[in-house]
């Protein structure tokens, strides 16, 4: 764990101006935090050392490669090294690409506008810099997205987090979107360190590491089925994100633990059919997972359906709020007027309608 | 990471930790001179988009390039290419990139 989050920040943006919404408190704290941020190097070991105490095996350094199929049935996995492993149920949580949920035949190769592609650097600072530059209370943490010029015109949000004694930065858009644009992600990070939203918190940090990974965000649509005879997936591998409150981590945990006690149950039983398994989705179903999911689910599509959706309400919250402060010698009726004549541009009806899908991400 | 600024996609690579494999893991699946990287595929997007720039267009040899020890193994490439012509599996294990914070 790197710092535990009292701070959760919205920024949205043009490209010299920006407008964050925050919120700060203590109540975040409170028992077991709200939530952490986390570097996956550290946390995994710690995570998989957890999963060991309670009497898991772990093989660390192999490849899976595929799966051994009896009949219809998965009963094991092939390694790189050309071994075999036998099992009742293998649970596939192999991630975004998971080639094992292909080869077992559940779902066909991912579309580029099913994932977004993500470029993030960790970038070295130290402690006492990230408390003084975010104003935080030490070992405490803040995090912040970035909606608006960020994205380039494209679908996505832009990040920084701060870790103990780093932040972290990253973008992340469409996949078909970068592909359209011709754009790198690498660059696109380039641009971003540039954003007055952004330059300032990481001046003077080093890049110690860059990374680049997918995030499944076709949602519900884009889910395949979770169970065949002797398999589950879980997590990314099965699109469990919830990309419009940024959640992923804590859905696949919970997905990993409600497959576990699946597969208990389906021992006590000794059937490993899909059939048995299938109280899996019915666990899914009964928690937060798939409801969240399935309120979420054509909340990208809404948004994509306004082409400059991205542009135009940063922009637009910022033009608003800059009126609002500005001193100018005009009365302020006239600040209220330009603001009207700025709302009426776009149209109460046709905003009101734009904005309306949004209230489920609120 | 000598000779390069410090924004550039070889310098990020010269971050981080590889063990290279003895073989590639990642294969143009048909690189003929019928393959479509060299007439049909005008954007390139692998090209283009790989954060790794795993992927590079050799116009006198009329193919595709890859630098497979590059990788950084986020998959993107298989999407990308618009004639399902990259087949990108995992390292075998223990090779590949190795982050040090992830």
């Amino acid at each position: 764990m790197e710092r535990p989050i009292v701070e959760q920040r919205a920024v949205l943006a043009t490209e010299d101006s920006f407008v964050s919404v925050a919120c700060r408190s203590r109540k975040f704290l409170e028992g077991v935090p709200n939530a952490f941020t986390i570097l996956r190097t550290p946390f995994d070991r710690w995570y998989a050392k957890k999963a060991e105490e309670a009497g898991a095996e772990l093989y660390a350094g192999v490849t899976v490669r595929g799966v051994v199929k009896d009949g219809e049935r998965i009963v094991g996995v092939k390694t790189s090294e050309g071994d075999e492993l036998s099992a009742s149920v293998v649970l596939a949580c192999d991630g975004v690409n998971s080639m094992l949920a292909q080869k077992a035949g559940l779902r066909p190769e991912l579309k580029p506008s099913e994932v977004a592609l993500g470029a993030k650097e960790v970038l070295e600072l130290p402690a006492e810099k990230i408390e003084d530059r975010f104003a935080l209370e030490k070992g405490e943490g803040a995090v912040m997205e970035l909606l608006g010029s960020t994205s380039l015109g494209m679908l996505g949000y832009a990040f920084l987090y701060t870790n103990k004694d780093s932040l972290a930065l990253g973008v992340g858009c469409k996949l078909s979107d970068y592909q359209k644009k011709g754009l790198r992600p690498s660059e696109h990070l380039e641009a971003l360190k540039k954003h007055p939203a952004v330059r300032k918190l990481i001046e003077g940090s080093k890049t110690v590491e860059y990374s680049s990974h997918l995030i499944p965000e076709g949602g519900l649509h884009s889910m395949p089925p979770l169970a065949r005879d002797g398999f589950l997936v879980a997590g990314d591998a099965a699109q469990m994100v919830n990309a419009a409150f940024r959640e992923g981590s804590n859905l696949a945990m919970t997905a990993g633990r409600l497959a576990g006690e699946t597969v208990a149950e389906a021992k006590a039983k000794n059937d490993f059919s899909r059939a048995a398994l299938s109280t899996y989705e019915e666990k899914l179903r009964a928690c937060y997972l798939m409801p969240d999911l399935e309120e979420v689910q054509d909340l990208e599509a809404a948004i994509e359906a306004v082409p400059d959706f991205l542009e135009f309400y940063p922009r637009l919250a910022c033009d608003l709020a800059r009126l609002r402060f500005t001193v100018d010698g005009q009365p302020k009726r006239e600040h209220m007027k330009a603001a009207w004549a700025m709302l009426r541009e776009r149209g109460l009806l046709r905003m009101a309608r734009e904005l309306w899908p949004l209230r489920k991400a609120l | 990471m000598s000779g390069h600024p410090k924004e550039t996609v070889e310098a990020k690579l010269g971050l981080l930790d590889y063990k290279k494999a003895p073989e590639t893991h990642i294969h143009i699946k048909d690189a003929s001179p019928a393959a479509p990287c060299v007439e049909r595929c005008q954007d390139k997007p692998c090209v283009k988009i790989c954060p790794a720039k795993v992927y590079e267009w050799e116009e006198a040899q009329k193919k595709v390039l890859v630098a497979y020890e590059n990788c950084i193994e986020c998959g993107a490439c298989r999407m990308l290419c618009p004639f399902d012509n990259i087949d990108c599996d995992w390292p075998a294990g223990g090779f590949g990139v190795k982050y040090r914070y992830g």
